[in-house]
């Protein structure tokens, strides 16, 4: 090989440019748009969850846009359907932190979604906001739990319900984590108020036929159910239970009903009487929510039937995630999280939700709602309120150093009866 | 007393809630050999033919009884000219294809109607009482309908020129076809009859359970353990398998819960099948329909 004058010149001249290379794209990458990644079920079954909770984001994102971006650039939002398949929430959270370096991850929908992505983002470093209502007990520094937990929720619905209808209590509830726990949570009210819990009854989520549990319940001679039923099979449970005519007998009360829309699903004389307690309902009457629901609508692709506490929630997780990146002044993950610990607030559609720092968790409004010829008829509203359930095993101010899940194994593992 | 006459008519509804489900895919594997993933599918189009139409202010009997079954028996007749019909005697193939379908019918339907479909039909008969006992109407109505439905498959398959042309094309195709009976038209009424049956049962049950795009994929289990369970005999077969689980998911989910119910349910199916590799009909009523 012939080396002349000019092959080592360009030679020279090409390594020069790769040493000044990092050098030049740091400053092409000021003005590069922050990353965030949502995943969210838009298919397999939990897309009826999924799919308000993707258009709050993007209506949420396409907001911050709109108005100038984020410390003077542009959100990138990157969606993912995960299609109710565990295995695609693990391999498209490493995409997004490992692959696409994203700086948030906005997402999933059931715990057993969150618990199979935690260890992936951790392991990345990549900041986590989880939206949905739980059954509490997340301890993780780098995830933030914006959904409302049992002891800001059962803990006003059981009181409210036993003073109503009386203290004799049959719980009826999803057969995975999320029901499991939410019915110790249901049991151990119950017992609080000086109540009795008859009979907890579990079924897997394809369950279509309630008949033997009907029958059951008419035997038993409740004052009320207790319903933590989760999915669209499980929606046959307060048809059935209509069906016979119980609903006026023996009224009941749920966890979870109307967060997917159900008492649209329903025949207005099924869902009549039931009372639910979130953190929000599409009918809180402020002028703030009114515009975000109007809003919300005429940006979304899709219908949406009703807007409900994950949908608002997927929206403020967003609001709420934005609020540190200003307060931080930078996107670095370290710094967004001492700034949302600090804590940030962000003034929403549910009212005012502020970040709790021992828990990650939030203190929100919480509101109890009846159905009313399908609509949410608001009966009493309680201010901020703190994640109580999750502070009793929870202190990351103490110990920051930890991501575990403490009610993983029910209520006994960590300690509470 | 009435308690216990009040749990039987339970376990007899969640026999005939089985069988119901059951059949349609019993028609089409029995017959055809053609194993339809997309059973469940059709059940939901049966759900959603009644939420639309009661929704347009149609009668809601009339949408459940007619409207349904046409409207998946004609699906069901498009579907086979389009693809089942190429696939016939290769199992493996027609179970991948019909899993496709499943697929682009949920696909389908979720983008026309979106994940959440507003309903407005709730059972359209109300409680009977039995002593203290309040059971539905609405679920003796369905037992007497799943009973009506097998008198009717029956009296097609066993006393019409059609039924006989069936089973003919079904114990052998070439010599059917030698004896100038249209095979292919056969098979194409045949996979029509068993969705229009399919529609029937989605469409009655459309006013007791949800009806959105994902429902059929709770039904296909157990209508695929009960058909297989069931054996060759279509009608007989079904009964067999539907009244032995049934009874058994019933007694045991009464007795303790749901959870063990479905696993009794599912135990009693791997120990039949362990014990009769072909089905109940394969050892008993083998000569039935």
């Amino acid at each position: 090989m012939i080396t002349s004058r000019r092959t080592v010149l360009k030679g020279a001249s090409i390594a020069s440019l790769t040493l000044a290379a990092p050098g030049i794209m740091r400053k092409a990458w000021a003005a590069e748009p922050i990353k965030m990644a949502a995943l969210l079920d838009q298919s397999g079954g939990l897309e009826l969850l999924g799919t308000p909770m993707l258009e709050a984001t993007k209506f949420a994102v396409k907001e911050i846009n709109d108005g100038g971006g984020l410390l003077g650039r542009q959100i990138n939002l990157t969606t993912y359907d995960p299609q109710t398949t565990i295995k695609f929430y693990t391999q498209f959270a490493t995409q997004a932190a490992a692959g696409e370096h994203v700086d948030v991850v906005q997402g999933g929908i059931t715990s057993a979604s969150r618990e199979a992505i935690r260890p992936v983002l951790n392991r990345f470093q990549t900041l986590y906001f989880y939206n949905t209502f739980y059954e509490g007990g997340v301890c993780d520094f780098n995830n933030f739990c914006t959904g409302s937990t049992p002891a800001q929720t059962v803990e006003k619905l059981v009181p409210y319900v036993m003073k109503k209808w009386g203290r004799k209590v049959y719980v009826v509830a999803a057969d995975y984590n999320y029901g499991q726990i939410t019915s110790d949570w249901v049991k151990k009210f119950v017992n609080d108020n000086g109540g009795e819990t008859v009979e907890v009854e579990f079924f897997p989520l394809d369950v279509t036929n309630f008949g033997p549990t009907i029958k059951k319940i008419q035997a038993a001679k409740p004052d009320f159910v207790m319903s933590a039923l989760v999915g669209a099979a499980h929606i046959a449970f307060y048809r059935q239970y209509a069906a016979v005519g119980l609903t006026k007998t023996i009224p009941i009360a749920s966890t979870v009903f109307t967060v997917g829309g159900e008492h649209k699903l329903v025949a207005a004389e099924e869902s009549e009487g039931m009372i639910v307690c979130f953190a929000y309902f599409e009918e809180i009457d402020t002028p703030a929510n009114k515009k975000f629901v109007a809003d919300l609508r005429a940006n979304s692709s899709t219908k949406i039937n009703y807007v409900s506490e994950v949908t608002a929630r997927s929206y403020e997780g967003v609001h709420l995630w934005a609020e540190g990146v200003r307060k931080a002044g930078t996107t670095d993950r370290a710094e967004v999280i001492k700034a949302l610990r600090s804590p940030v607030s962000f003034a929403g559609p549910s009212g005012t939700v502020t970040i709790e720092p021992k828990t990650n968790h939030l203190v929100q409004n919480i509101y109890l709602a009846e159905v009313r010829n399908q609509k949410l008829n608001i009966i009493e509203s309680f201010p901020a309120q703190p994640p109580t359930d999750t502070l009793l095993v929870c202190d990351l101010n103490a110990n920051p150093n930890q991501s575990k899940f403490y009610f993983e194994n029910g209520l006994k593992a960590a300690g509470i009866k | 007393m009435d308690f216990i006459l009040a749990l039987v008519l339970q376990i007899i509804y969640g026999i005939a809630n089985l069988a119901l489900i059951g059949l349609g895919l019993a028609i089409i594997f029995g017959m055809m050999r053609v194993i339809n993933l997309a059973h469940g599918e059709f059940l939901m189009l049966g759900g959603y033919t009644v939420v639309v139409s009661t929704n347009l202010s149609a009668n809601i009997w009339i949408a459940m009884l007619v409207l349904a079954p046409v409207v998946v028996g004609i699906v069901g007749v498009i579907v086979e000219r389009l693809l089942i019909r190429f696939l016939y005697g290769r199992t493996v193939d027609t179970l991948l294809a019909t899993w496709g379908l499943s697929l682009l019918l949920v696909g389908l339907v979720t983008a026309i109607f979106g994940p959440q479909t507003a309903t407005t039909i709730s059972a359209p008969i109300g409680a009977i009482e039995i002593g203290a006992y309040a059971s539905s109407g609405y679920e003796l109505f369905l037992i007497l309908l799943t009973l009506a439905v097998f008198g009717a498959v029956y009296a097609v398959l066993r006393y019409t020129k059609l039924g006989l042309l069936a089973r003919g094309t079904m114990q052998r195709a070439d010599i059917a076809a030698t004896l100038g009976v249209s095979t292919s038209r056969i098979y194409m009424i045949t996979f029509g009859l068993g969705s229009a049956v399919a529609g029937l049962a989605g469409g009655v049950l459309a006013p007791i359970t949800g009806v959105v795009p994902t429902i059929g994929a709770t039904y296909i289990a157990k209508a695929f353990i009960t058909v297989i369970s069931g054996g060759t005999a279509i009608l007989a077969g079904t009964a067999a398998a539907a009244s032995l689980l049934g009874a058994m998911n019933g007694i045991v989910t009464f007795l303790t819960g749901p959870t063990v119910g479905e696993v009794a349910l599912l135990g009693a199916a791997i120990i039949l099948l362990r014990l009769m590799p072909s089905g109940i009909t394969g050892r008993f009523f083998r000569r039935s329909l």
